[in-house]
């Protein structure tokens, strides 16, 4: 099984503790992970702010770059569902303009083969028990794409509770987002930070000490927040959960 | 008015910044969209079979569309076989003309209407107005928003941003000017002032010799208008006035009555959170001795042939009004439906009414933007609309311009205003995004600075740093620790 980490722009440049810790997961559970170094980014923010013609070149590029690879993880929902969800209408979109089939290729290509990480752990691997340690109390926000568009569901929740030491407390309005939007967040600045401040003020009333997310896009937002207003709460990646022992706490 | 938009508004980002700081409207909407939401959920988990009823909604309705030349043939043919007269209205402005020359032909100076949406998106009030002829709302939410000299706010409870309190001094300020004063002292117990508003009504409709209504359905196979309502004053309207006229989009139409089955189950619980709302009144033209003598039916276009056009954004024209969008709506439930500046706000009214009216206006352009995309309005459409899909195409258009239908002729629009240098930037980023050394170039230099970077951002990254903190730049990228200790091969 050849399994390729497709780390993400965001997660690359601001938050390389996620894809080290993904790495580390994996190789824990015997899992070979190759990093493809042509990778840079999946196109969701030209996509999703309507610039779709300027993220063709980064779908013809995730194509090339993941080809032959059985499983492309990813430490995010929302690159995640930009591949699953978004890759197919590029593609067919440039068909029906007659620009040929190579996009829609793509998409047919990677599409079933592209998991987010907590997909990859319960679905492909058969686990929920990872051998974490992580003696904190957590809040799990579910980041929008991953709950809606890729349909997660338990998966993250059966993991965190298979974490020892990991206390987790249920998050009120949960599946409401987190105002972030990508740039929603500036284009809407006020709507956004209004949606911020009242996702950030339920996670500190859950007494948590970290809130955890699939997704470190919605957690920068999340985090600035928790930050701004000057609450101790700790944003975290799962995978920086998961991969945490009693010998390393991430 | 013009077309959906309320002319003189400013575009989504600046009203919305207005109305999120106004607390009271955030309690209110906070309020009355958080209990809505939580009855509607329990509503629809009462169906086991609600999946099923979903996707045959969207495909009656996605069939109905495929084939409206078809159906509205029929429709003409069957209301005026059981005596309706049906007229033709491309756009708003003709709709008005025919509406307002079938109440003058009456003679009468007023008239009574049911709550529709349609003749909201027309300014049919308005256009009455001019014409000398006043025009009574006779849905309760419609009444106080008319009484306040107000704007709808949503579109199935029009004064979702009033409370109680406001509701009160609304009645006691102003019905007097519109017809039978509130009654001395009243209060703002909800039974009470239904009271006061069922008295000043009960006078109209007695009065009242013709009616305006739209039509939630229209049944193809039989001619057949159906409203569904709450309060009873749509079936007074439908059946006392001698005269009744209903403004209805073309794409209101199902062919069948067991098509018509499948909506009648999706649409309360989907809008009121009810199994079956109280009232269902349905009509075929006219009836000798029962109902109205004289029935008009105004087919209404105003953009939805040219929506029809686009492979994309036509899913919006399944639309039944329900709301449910609005009401998950984490953008709404803070900004409230004014903020959208049009007839038809929220989720879907930023998908409708930038196709039902171009995107010309700075404000329609805007209207694609206000979302952030998380999908909870796509989850609760009782038809399946992709909110999110037909925003994202929008936003395309509003950022390259392209290829669109007006009046049935193909034309290229221009990209709205404002988007060079969010187009540059996108362009940047794509570049470098397709040249990895770029990419790990511009990763070293941030870095390199990380101890330079400021807390606060000039320019476009203020709209960040004024609520949110910047994470902490990292000392290096993740690619560098991959091929610095993972990766022999690399340098």
């Amino acid at each position: 099984m050849r399994v390729a980490l497709f780390v993400t722009c965001v997660n690359d440049t601001l938050y390389p503790r996620t894809g080290r810790a993904v790495v580390a997961l994996l190789e824990r559970l015997g899992v070979t992970v190759e990093f493809p170094l042509g990778q840079s980014c999946c196109g969701q923010a030209q996509f999703n702010t309507g610039y779709r013609r300027e993220a063709e070149p980064l779908v013809a590029r995730f194509g090339r770059v993941f080809e032959g690879f059985d499983y492309v993880v990813t430490p995010s929902g929302s690159c995640t569902a930009m591949v699953r969800e978004n890759y197919p209408r590029v593609g067919s979109r440039a068909r029906a303009e007659g620009r040929g089939e190579a996009l829609a290729r793509v998409a047919d290509s990677v599409v079933p083969r592209t998991l987010e990480l907590t997909e990859f752990l319960v679905d492909v691997l058969g686990v929920t028990d990872v051998g974490a340690y992580y003696p904190h109390r957590v809040t799990y926000h579910p980041t929008c794409h991953g709950l809606r568009m890729l349909g997660l569901g338990e998966r993250p929740y059966r993991l965190l509770r298979a974490v020892r030491g990991l206390e987790l407390v249920e998050l009120p309005g949960a599946e409401e987002c987190c105002g972030f939007g990508g740039t929603f967040a500036v284009k809407n600045a006020a709507v956004s930070a209004a949606m911020g401040a009242d996702k950030a003020r339920a996670v500190v009333e859950t007494g948590a000490s970290a809130v955890c997310t699939v997704d470190n896009s919605c957690q920068m937002h999340i985090g600035g927040t928790l930050s701004r207003m000057g609450a101790a709460v700790r944003p975290v990646h799962i995978a920086e959960i998961l991969a945490s022992t009693e010998e390393e706490i991430w | 008015m013009n077309g959906g938009v309320y002319v003189g508004m400013p575009a989504f980002p600046e009203a919305a910044e207005a109305a999120v700081r106004d607390e009271v409207l955030r309690g209110n909407l906070r309020h009355a969209t958080g209990t809505i939401r939580a009855r509607r959920a329990a509503a629809v988990a009462e169906l086991s079979d609600w999946a099923a009823l979903r996707a045959a909604g969207a495909a009656i309705k996605e069939r109905t569309l495929r084939h409206l030349d078809h159906y509205l043939l029929q429709v003409e043919e069957r209301v005026t076989a059981a005596g309706g007269v049906v007229h033709w209205a491309a756009d708003a402005a003709e709709a008005n003309r025919i509406v307002t020359d079938l109440v003058r032909e009456t003679g009468e100076r007023e008239v009574v209407k049911v709550k529709s949406m349609a003749t909201q998106e027309i300014g049919l009030n308005e256009a009455l107005a001019e014409a000398g002829i006043t025009a009574y709302e006779t849905d309760l939410a419609e009444l106080i928003v008319q009484l306040g000299d107000d704007r709808p706010s949503h579109i199935l409870v029009p004064a979702i941003h009033r409370n109680r309190g406001e509701i009160r001094e609304i009645f006691a300020d102003r019905m007097a000017t519109w017809g039978r004063p509130a009654p001395d002292g009243l209060t703002d117990e909800p039974a009470e002032l239904a009271e006061a508003a069922r008295l000043h009504l009960r006078e109209k409709f007695l009065r009242a010799r013709v009616a305006v209504s739209g039509a939630n359905f229209v049944v193809a196979e039989t001619g057949t208008l159906a409203v569904v309502e709450s309060e009873g004053n749509g079936r007074m309207c439908l059946t006392l006035p001698e005269t009744l006229i209903s403004v209805v989009g073309i794409e209101k139409i199902v062919p069948t009555w067991r098509d018509l089955e499948v909506f009648l189950q999706l649409l309360p619980r989907s809008s009121t959170a009810e199994r079956m709302n109280p009232y269902t009144s349905l009509w075929t033209g006219t009836t000798e001795g029962d109902g109205p003598r004289a029935f008009h039916l105004v087919l209404l276009d105003n953009g939805r042939s040219d929506t029809l056009a686009d492979t994309v954004g036509r899913q919006a024209l399944r639309c039944i009004r329900c709301s449910a969008c609005l009401n998950v709506c984490p953008v709404y439930e803070r900004t409230g439906g004014h903020a959208y500046g049009s007839v038809y706000p929220g989720p879907i009214g930023a998908i409708l009414t930038p196709q039902l009216q171009g995107m010309e206006d700075e404000l329609a352009a805007s209207l694609p933007y206000a979302s952030s995309l998380c999908g909870a309005c796509y989850e609760v459409c009782p038809v399946a609309i992709d909110i999110p899909d037909v925003l994202v195409h929008l936003r395309e258009r509003a950022a390259n311009g392209g290829a669109v239908s007006r009046r049935g002729t193909p034309v290229r629009i221009r990209p709205a205003r404002g988007h060079a240098a969010e187009r540059a930037a996108m362009r940047a980023a794509a570049w470098a995004f397709d040249r990895p050394g770029a990419l790990r170039a511009a990763q070293r230099l941030g870095a390199a600075t990380r101890r330079l970077h400021p807390r606060r951002l000039p320019g476009p990254g203020r709209a960040w740093t004024a609520s949110r903190d910047l994470p902490t730049f990292p000392e290096q990228s993740f690619r560098d620790w991959w091929t610095r200790n993972r990766d022999d091969r690399q340098p």
